[in-house]
Formats: C-alpha cells, sequence, structure tokens
C-alpha cells in the first residue's frame, strides 16, 4: 500500500516539473525527458507520457508496479524562461541524487511562484526594445524616441486590455491596428519621418518568436501535432498583426484620402 | 561603417530587452544580447550580393551555433538564448510590406514581399532544423581543452 503512495507522488512530482516546462515554453521533447527522468530516478519504470501542446497524459501500471493515470489540460501562459531554466536544473540535479522527493516538491513550488519582473519594468522595456528595432530596421533616432512612446503604450494595451479581456485573435489586430495609428499620427506631426521603422518596431513587440521556435524545433524532433499546432498558432498571430496594420492603414486612407502615406 | 556598429549595438540592446520580458535570468542577458548583435552582424554581411533568404540563413546558423555552445558551456536549455536572439531575424518587416502593398492595391508587390517573407521564414526553419541535428559532443569537444 504504501509503495502505492510512493508512486503516485512520483508521478504527481514528474507531472508538475512538465506543467511548469509546458506552459512556460519549452519544447515537448524537453518536457518529455524531464519526466522519464524524475520518474525513473525515483523508481518508476512503467512511467508512460503523452504530451501535447496543451495537455500531458501520464500513465503507470505494469505486472509490479500499481495502475495510475492522470491528464492534465495546460493553456498557453505567458512565456518565462528562467523557469525553464531552472526545472531543467532541477532535472539534472536529481539524477545526480542530491533531492528526496519531498525537496523536488518544495522545490517546484519555489520554481511555480517565482517572482516576475514588476509590469511598469516590463513596459519600458518593451518601448526600449521597439526603438532598437525601430533603429535597427532603417529608422533615425527621431523614429526611435517615438518607438520608445508606441511600445510603451502597446505593451500596456497588450497587458492591460488585450491578453485579459480579448481573444488571441482580436488582441493581436486590435493591438497591431493600435500601433498602425500611433505610428500614423507619429509621422502625420512630423514627430519620426519614416512610418515603416516605427511601425515595424511596434509590431517586433508581438511577434510570435516563441510559437514560431518551438514549432520548428518540436517538428524536428518529430513531434509533428504539436508542432503544426504551435505553427499554426504563430501563422495565425502573424496573420491577424498584417490584418490589423492593413485594417488601419485602409480607414486612414478612407480618411485623409491617402495623400500622406502613398505619396513617399 | 559607423551606422553598422550603431545597428549591431541595436540588435544587442533589442535582444536584452526581449530576453527580459521572456523573463531569462539576468545572469544571461549578456549572452543574449552578444547572440542577437552577433546574428544581425552577420546577416549584414552576407546581406550584399545575396537575397534577404541566403542572409538570413546564414544569420540563422550562426546565431544557433552561438546559443547550443552557450548551451552548453552554461548547462542550461538553448532555447534561452535562441528565442531572443533570433528576433531581428524574424521577417517583421515583411509583414508590414504585404500588409501596406495589399492595402495600397499594388498586388504584385505584396505578393512579391509576402513571399519574401516566407522565404525568410523557410531560412529560419532550415537553419534550427540544420543546427539542431548535429550532434551534442561537437559542442563538447570544443570545450574539453578548456576544461569546463
Amino acid at each position: 500500500m504504501e509503495s502505492i503512495q510512493q508512486d503516485r507522488e512520483v508521478l504527481l512530482a514528474a507531472l508538475e516539473a512538465g506543467k511548469i516546462l509546458l506552459e512556460n515554453g519549452a519544447e515537448i521533447f524537453r518536457v518529455e525527458d524531464t519526466i522519464y527522468r524524475i520518474c525513473d530516478h525515483f523508481g518508476l519504470k512503467s512511467a508512460s507520457a503523452f504530451v501535447l501542446s496543451n495537455g500531458i497524459f501520464l500513465t503507470c501500471g505494469d505486472g509490479t508496479e500499481s495502475q495510475f493515470a492522470k491528464v492534465l489540460l495546460i493553456p498557453v501562459n505567458r512565456t518565462n524562461l528562467g523557469r525553464v531554466a531552472e526545472v531543467n536544473q532541477l532535472s539534472r540535479q536529481i539524477v545526480h541524487g542530491d533531492y528526496t522527493l519531498e525537496q523536488v516538491r518544495k522545490e517546484l513550488e519555489r520554481i511555480q511562484h517565482m517572482p516576475e519582473f514588476p509590469e511598469r519594468l516590463q513596459i519600458m522595456v518593451a518601448g526600449f526594445s521597439g526603438a532598437c528595432f525601430s533603429y535597427l530596421f532603417g529608422g533615425s533616432w527621431r523614429d526611435a524616441l517615438c518607438t520608445v512612446g508606441i511600445g510603451i503604450l502597446l505593451y500596456w494595451y497588450l497587458l492591460n486590455v488585450g491578453k485579459p479581456h480579448f481573444s488571441k485573435i482580436v488582441c493581436n489586430i486590435v493591438g497591431s491596428a493600435w500601433v498602425t495609428l500611433l505610428s500614423i499620427l507619429c509621422y502625420r506631426f512630423h514627430l519620426g519621418n519614416h512610418l515603416e521603422s516605427m511601425l515595424i518596431g511596434g509590431i517586433i513587440i508581438m511577434v510570435p518568436g516563441v510559437a514560431f521556435t518551438n514549432a520548428i524545433r518540436d517538428m524536428a524532433d518529430g513531434d509533428y501535432i504539436s508542432g503544426s499546432v504551435r505553427m499554426l498558432d504563430a501563422m495565425m498571430v502573424f496573420f491577424c498583426i498584417a490584418m490589423g496594420v492593413g485594417f488601419m492603414m485602409a480607414i486612414y486612407n478612407g480618411v485623409a484620402g491617402g495623400v500622406y502615406l502613398w505619396q513617399r | 561603417m559607423a551606422k553598422m556598429i550603431l545597428q549591431v549595438l541595436a540588435a544587442f540592446g533589442g535582444t536584452i530587452g526581449f530576453s527580459l520580458l521572456f523573463g531569462v535570468p539576468v545572469r544571461y542577458y549578456l549572452y543574449c544580447g552578444f547572440i542577437g548583435g552577433i546574428g544581425w552582424l552577420v546577416y549584414l554581411f552576407c546581406l550584399p550580393g545575396n537575397s534577404g533568404a541566403v542572409a538570413t540563413f546564414c544569420a540563422t546558423v550562426v546565431v544557433i551555433l552561438l546559443s547550443r555552445w552557450f548551451a552548453v558551456r552554461k548547462r542550461c536549455p538553448a532555447t534561452l538564448f535562441l528565442i531572443a536572439g533570433i528576433f531581428p531575424l524574424v521577417p517583421g518587416a515583411g509583414i508590414y510590406w504585404a500588409a501596406y502593398y495589399m492595402v495600397s492595391n499594388q498586388l504584385s508587390m505584396a505578393l512579391e514581399t509576402g513571399f519574401g517573407a516566407v522565404k525568410c521564414a523557410v531560412a529560419i526553419v532550415l537553419g534550427i532544423v540544420f543546427v539542431f541535428e548535429m550532434p551534442e559532443k561537437w559542442f563538447h569537444r570544443k570545450i574539453r581543452g578548456k576544461d569546463v
């Protein structure tokens, strides 16, 4: 009876580690690998994991070990690669034999509640990154300064309006329309002189780099289902961004006759 | 030349900004920035005489080689360096131009720029796939001499 309890605890700890990895932007391969490593180390040989991009199916049981199964649905979350690094480190140390099961559980609990950077700092940094990218795509220093403002307003919108209240599609369309509106205003009032660099610097903040990169890596590992779901996710966001830009430009074109945009 | 250096610095700064947004631990920021800057430098060097896709491919290969190299040295997942480092290469400009030409009713240009963006995306895909196929021990062998 004790061994059943023990097996169950091991599986739950492995599942928790897998959950943290998956929701913070790790590849499928790494999630499966970590689950097997933890189970293996604590003597659970019959564990079998099936990991999708938004769920983990984990079972164990054979002639000698007890039967246990759990399915965990994992909603797509904000990426935090720091947690991925921490769980990865933990799994190395577990294999090395540094942790008891109880300590693993405490450590996972700590990683799950690791503090993030304060919202204000993130918003400021988004503005700074946007400015850097605007300069990178051929902007002048004035464009870069405008993009600081655009990036800050965009990230503020994403954190406070878009993500909590809208679906992903609407959030991205409205976000890129918002960037376009701000860039057109900056351009129209001669604060910046390259519309395209201000705009690109703004939308690069929404570009789904994590989904895109992970999709490719999953497919390269042979995880086609998760890879194609993540690729679809990335493509949809790309498409929504283009829609938002086009939508706002068409509106401006209709209102102002497009004089200020097309004649350059 | 001065413009080039400033652009590489901008790539460096932008990449560090993105690593903060993705929650990369502070101790890895400089590596992320370095990878982003070098990636853009390679892109700029390859651009004259080549298409954007070829330059993107070369830059992606360098970015991922560096990410794996740092990952082995620092004993952490390559994803940490890779995701922010690849951002300057993602065809954000392509999306914009495709939308722009679409709205201004220049459909052939829209198709051309949109297809260009897809080609850059495919170049990134190929770069990632090829470099991750390389066996892990190639990256270990380099550091054995240094006893890391």
